[in-house]
């Protein structure tokens, strides 16, 4: 008898693994294109020191 | 389900992706998105659309959270009533430790992802009506007072109001009319619904007010929500986040809904029982369509105002 014989709890597992890694990839689209548009739209700017004027 | 599936599961003890995702209560989660996008989209601050989209999907996995962790706490009196033997632990394919690890989990995830998101304000809300729905409701509540479903509607109406403050940063009036919406409509949606489920909620010792007030009082109960909630609604059309529209909606519907619950209300278990709760069933199933139909008044409103279309000005 081969070792390869899937069983029905294989497919279930299989099943729970692609659909974990389908929410992991999602996940990360999620946090980097939050991440783009708050550099974009200058959310994680620090606050700018003063400008110190040239002297004379 | 048969026996022959529940050994199997319990020998096997591996449940599918489907199953996890079944603990979120997926049909809640579409009301707790609806309700967060409108709340989301009438507010007068714009949302970039990515910021938006994350909010409401923050938003609707601290709802699916706390729909875990209440089957968690609930799982034995879900094995005990048939509208919800079905549900991932009553039914052996997941642990209720499974269940509070991913309830846990999902709504620290949620609250954090969502203040960093929007605003800490609103991280903070989503946080709040995951405890009001676990702690004040589910624990607490549910099983010793009949009012459970009054004041454990809050926490159903709680997401319009996260969605606003994801936009704005602040709390105003105008969510919290779309709050009092949600929250006079849960009642006379779940009385209804316990007519005609009968004896599911005597049998799990629950004290929804058909167990402990009598079916009459429960009838009554629903005409009185409904009159209250009908004025309810249709103030809401004189209001910012009402309209010409709005109105017309809200008219038609609440005639409907009033006709409704007056017929229960004149009806006794007999008559319930000939036609086997038609009205009561029939009643819910417009109770859905009712509070959807007005969100989406409330959406229709906001998104004509930029064309100088909506509400009354």
């Amino acid at each position: 008898m081969s070792l390869k014989v899937t069983h029905e709890i294989h497919d279930r597992r299989f099943g729970r693994n692609v659909g974990l890694a389908l929410v992991l990839v999602g996940f990360i689209a999620v946090v980097f294109g939050l991440t783009v548009v708050k550099v974009t739209s200058g959310g994680f700017e620090p606050p700018r020191a003063p400008v110190q004027e040239a002297d004379g | 389900m048969s026996d022959a599936t529940i050994n199997n599961t319990t020998q096997t003890g591996e449940a599918g992706f489907g199953d996890y995702f079944a603990l979120l209560k997926p049909r809640v989660m579409t009301l707790v998105v609806f309700t967060a996008l409108v709340g989301l989209l009438a507010a007068p601050t714009p949302v970039h659309p990515m910021i938006g989209f994350a909010a409401i999907l923050f938003i609707a996995i601290g709802g699916g959270a706390s729909g875990a962790l209440n089957m968690w706490w609930d799982a034995d009196i879900d094995q005990v009533m048939k509208r919800t033997r079905g549900r991932p632990i009553p039914a052996g394919k997941v642990q209720p430790e499974e269940a509070l690890g991913i309830g846990i989990t999902l709504s620290a995830m949620s609250v954090i992802m969502l203040a960093l998101a929007t605003n800490l304000m609103a991280g903070a809300m989503l946080a709040f009506t995951i405890f009001f729905y676990v702690v004040i409701y589910s624990m607490w509540l549910k099983r010793s007072t009949p009012q459970n479903i009054v004041i454990g509607g809050a926490a159903g109406a709680f997401p319009p109001v996260i969605g606003w403050i994801a936009a704005t940063g602040t709390m105003s009036v105008e969510p919290w009319l779309m709050f009092a919406l949600v929250f006079m409509w849960t009642p006379p949606h779940f009385w209804a619904l316990a007519l005609f489920m009968r004896s599911d909620y005597d049998d799990a010792g629950v004290p929804m007010l058909t167990v402990t007030h009598g079916r009459p009082s429960t009838r009554r109960h629903i005409l009185v929500y409904t009159v209250l909630l009908a004025g309810l609604a249709l103030g809401t059309a004189f209001t910012a986040v009402g309209g010409p529209v709005y109105l017309a909606v809200s008219v038609v519907l609440n005639a409907l809904f009033l006709s409704g619950a007056f017929r229960i209300w004149r009806r006794d278990e007999a008559m319930a029982e000939v036609d086997n709760y038609a009205v009561e069933r029939r009643f819910f199933r417009l109770s859905l369509l009712y509070l959807a139909l007005h969100f989406a008044a409330i959406l229709a409103e906001a998104v004509l105002r930029p064309y100088g279309l909506g509400g009354w000005g």
